[in-house]
């Protein structure tokens, strides 16, 4: 994960081999579809909906800077303590110096991609930590030793039957059941033991209001608000993109974030949190920390078009929506954020030479931007992603621009060109394909083609000579 | 992507993009084209400078090349302001709507959005420019539809293909599983991605042997070879039709 190298090829072959693994996600993805759908109003109501949306992220981002400032100094007088983090690295040293202070060995985690982000987990373990998942789905994984493969749905890779094996195996005195409802009582006990005994409570930011300095944290188990008010200490984690303006820029927000997410009208927690436990309150936690991540986030807000990157607001539904994410799984893509949104998230903080290769994996059906919330330019920001691979000018701004450079593909784009710019060139290329294309060497382009394909053919005579032939007017 | 767009009335000439596949390897259904809109009674001009939209070189990183091409088909197609008709979804959004983008900050960008102006697809052209009207002479048979993505989502041309098909009488259009996802081509991503492409047409044929349809039709020459192939070679007895050369045959009995 991270920095590593990643074998995206190696992992295309190994995820479209496990048939169980394409079944479990095309059975949970389209499920996740068709409740979006049934809770979303008619197509104008949307797009009023995803005008309203869109425009609160931009808005936000285009005065990211002083909104960021806001947010700090509203929550500065809550009394809640606001770190600044430019590197996972440095994000984890606060956490773990939160920890230290309060000599914490125990951490109950609410979902947070940020965190997954930096590792956080195996750096504490690293520190003789424990950083327990609490959210049902990543308690799933946590035990079985997995990243998440979703960014919504984390163990969308699990049937019940699986799920019941990880627990059997992996939790005291659990015998295998494949029920529902008795895997839900099962983790709801071993869940409920660890909220009362862990030290400190994290959690993920949807949205900081900077307004009013606060956190919005939406959630179905109630995890959530279990690891934000039992435990003594709350630590909460966000992206700086994470800032809206004020607290009328939520309802679009969060109506589309829960229906494109879970197909939910609204979640069963909407967690406003704004300040620690005051004088004369019986419960919440002592102390709030809210540490704010850069990671590479600035470097995406320098550049008109990257900037849309950061109008996410992670409710996975292009990954839902994706046809290679569908095939693939999460897993596939080597890295925190998988599907259309990791293709562009994904090679901007890691940079192009190691995660390059993710925006190669996308056939710009369009998807993704048609059921977009907050509307990125998906499509256009992965064209951007291999623009910016094979570009070694001082033009790139994307981390390991030019990674891809080499002189075959420059040649062969060149000769490309030049075939479609010059008439004369053209015509005498096409009427060479239609003579002798049947005898093409199998190799390159045309072998991978022809793994699952008949070769293509090519007609004796062009549509340039039919037309010419049948007197069709030329100019 | 919602577009509406406005659609030329009293139309007397248009030009035609035939497209750079077309042009090589389905060069019947571009002229099946060009004879619809003949018989709708407009003049057909083909220039022959043209060549390709483009876009391979476009999605596949290599911009400088993509403009430059690009900038051939626009001089190719600028001695009048006819509408520019396109038997391609994928090739009609490219000029369409990636044009002005790919030009957006260049001196030239509001000639370019001129052109991208008059770029339709054929068959979304036929229906709500030309409003056709076709007689069926055929057999009756059993068809299903594939919109290319772009079509649907960049073109909006969906609706106009089915509704020409529903003109033939004696045609069955039976809709297929997941018509909304794509086959695979994804012109580049094919070869450079060749497992995923594969995983995803094998699913698209099995979705199209399901309808029981004897042929599958489409606006996009890109799909039909890539789904065409992969039935040819998996012996999956569906023709793999171009909607024009469809429909041409259909009228003609």
């Amino acid at each position: 994960m991270g920095s590593q190298h990643l074998d995206f090829t190696a992992n295309v072959t190994e995820a479209l081999a496990d048939r169980q693994l394409r079944a479990n996600f095309k059975s949970a993805l389209t499920g996740l579809m068709k409740k979006r759908v049934a809770v979303l109003p008619n197509a104008e109501e949307i797009e009023r909906m995803r005008d309203d949306a869109e425009a609160a992220k931009r808005n936000a981002l285009a005065k990211l800077p002083e909104l960021l400032e806001r947010l700090e100094r509203k929550c500065t007088e809550n009394g809640i303590i606001v770190h600044w983090a430019e590197t996972t690295a440095e994000a984890n040293d606060i956490i773990l110096g939160i920890m230290r202070s309060h000599d914490a060995t125990k951490l109950v985690k609410g979902k947070s991609m940020v965190s997954e982000e930096m590792h956080l987990n195996h750096f504490l373990e690293t520190h003789g930590i424990e950083a327990l998942e609490t959210d049902l789905g990543e308690f799933i994984i946590q035990l079985n030793h997995e990243p998440p493969s979703h960014i919504i749905v984390p163990a969308v890779h699990k049937n019940r039957q699986q799920v019941g094996r990880i627990f059997a195996d992996n939790l005291e005195g659990i015998p295998y059941t494949d029920v529902v409802e008795e895997l839900n009582a099962i983790a709801r006990k071993t869940l409920r033991e660890k909220f009362r005994t862990g030290h400190v409570g994290l959690s993920g930011v949807n949205f900081a209001v900077a307004e009013t300095g606060t956190l919005v944290l939406v959630e179905n188990e109630g995890n959530g608000r279990m690891c934000t008010t039992v435990p003594p200490v709350h630590v909460a984690v966000m992206g700086l993109e994470k800032v809206v303006e004020s607290l009328s820029d939520l309802p679009p927000l969060l109506r589309l974030l829960t229906a494109s997410a879970t197909g939910q009208l609204v979640t069963t927690y909407v967690n406003c949190i704004t300040s620690p436990r005051k004088e004369g309150e019986r419960d919440g936690p002592k102390e709030i920390h809210l540490v704010i991540l850069d990671n590479g986030r600035s470097r995406m807000l320098a550049d008109a078009q990257l900037r849309r990157t950061l109008q996410c607001i992670r409710c996975g539904t292009c990954l839902n929506h994706c046809p290679v994410y569908i095939r693939i799984g999460g897993h596939a893509y080597g890295s925190v954020y998988p599907g259309p949104i990791g293709k562009i998230l994904t090679p901007q903080i890691d940079g192009l030479a190691e995660k390059g290769v993710l925006a190669t994996a996308s056939s710009l059906c369009n998807a993704c931007e048609e059921v977009c919330p907050v509307r990125i330019p998906i499509p256009g920001i992965i064209r951007r992603m291999r623009t910016e691979a094979y570009d070694e000018k001082d033009d790139g701004v994307v981390k390991g621009h030019g990674a891809k450079k080499n002189l075959l593909e420059t040649l062969v784009w060149k000769g490309w060109e030049l075939t479609y710019r010059i008439p004369a060139l053209n015509r005498f290329v096409v009427s060479m394909l239609g003579k002798f294309g049947d005898k093409l060497p199998n190799v390159g382009p045309l072998k991978a083609w022809t793994s699952v394909r008949t070769a293509p053919r090519f007609a004796p005579k062009s549509l340039h000579q039919l037309a010419k032939e049948e007197g069709i007017r030329h100019e | 992507m919602a577009h509406t767009f406005t659609y030329p009335r009293d139309v007397k000439t248009v030009y035609y993009f035939g497209t750079c596949l077309v042009d090589m390897s389905f060069p019947q259904a571009g002229m099946a084209g060009i004879h619809l809109l003949r018989r709708a009674g407009v003049e057909v001009v083909f220039p022959q400078e043209q060549s390709c939209c483009g876009q391979p070189a476009y999605n596949s990183g290599f911009l400088e090349e993509a403009r430059a091409v690009a900038r051939a088909q626009i001089k190719a197609f600028s001695k009048a302001d006819w509408p520019i008709v396109v038997p391609s979804g994928s090739c009609a959004g490219m000029m369409r709507h990636h044009y002005p983008e790919m030009f957006a900050n260049d001196p030239e960008y509001f000639d370019v959005r001129k052109f991208s102006e008059r770029v339709f697809e054929l068959g979304d052209f036929l229906h709500n420019a030309l409003h056709v009207r076709y007689e069926d002479k055929g057999k009756p048979v059993k068809v299903t539809w594939h919109s290319s993505c772009h079509a649907m989502r960049e073109m909006g041309a969906t609706a106009a293909a089915k509704a020409l098909i529903g003109q033939l009488s004696n045609v069955e259009l039976v809709e297929i599983e997941r018509e909304y996802e794509c086959c695979g081509f994804g012109g580049t991503f094919s070869i450079k991605q060749p497992e995923i492409s594969a995983a995803m047409v094998a699913d698209k044929v099995e979705d199209i042997r399901a309808t029981g349809a004897s042929a599958i039709l489409s606006g996009d020459c890109g799909c039909l070879m890539n789904i065409g192939g992969a039935m040819e070679r998996t012996g999956v007895p569906v023709a793999p039709r171009h909607l024009a050369e469809f429909i041409w045959e259909r009228i003609n009995g």
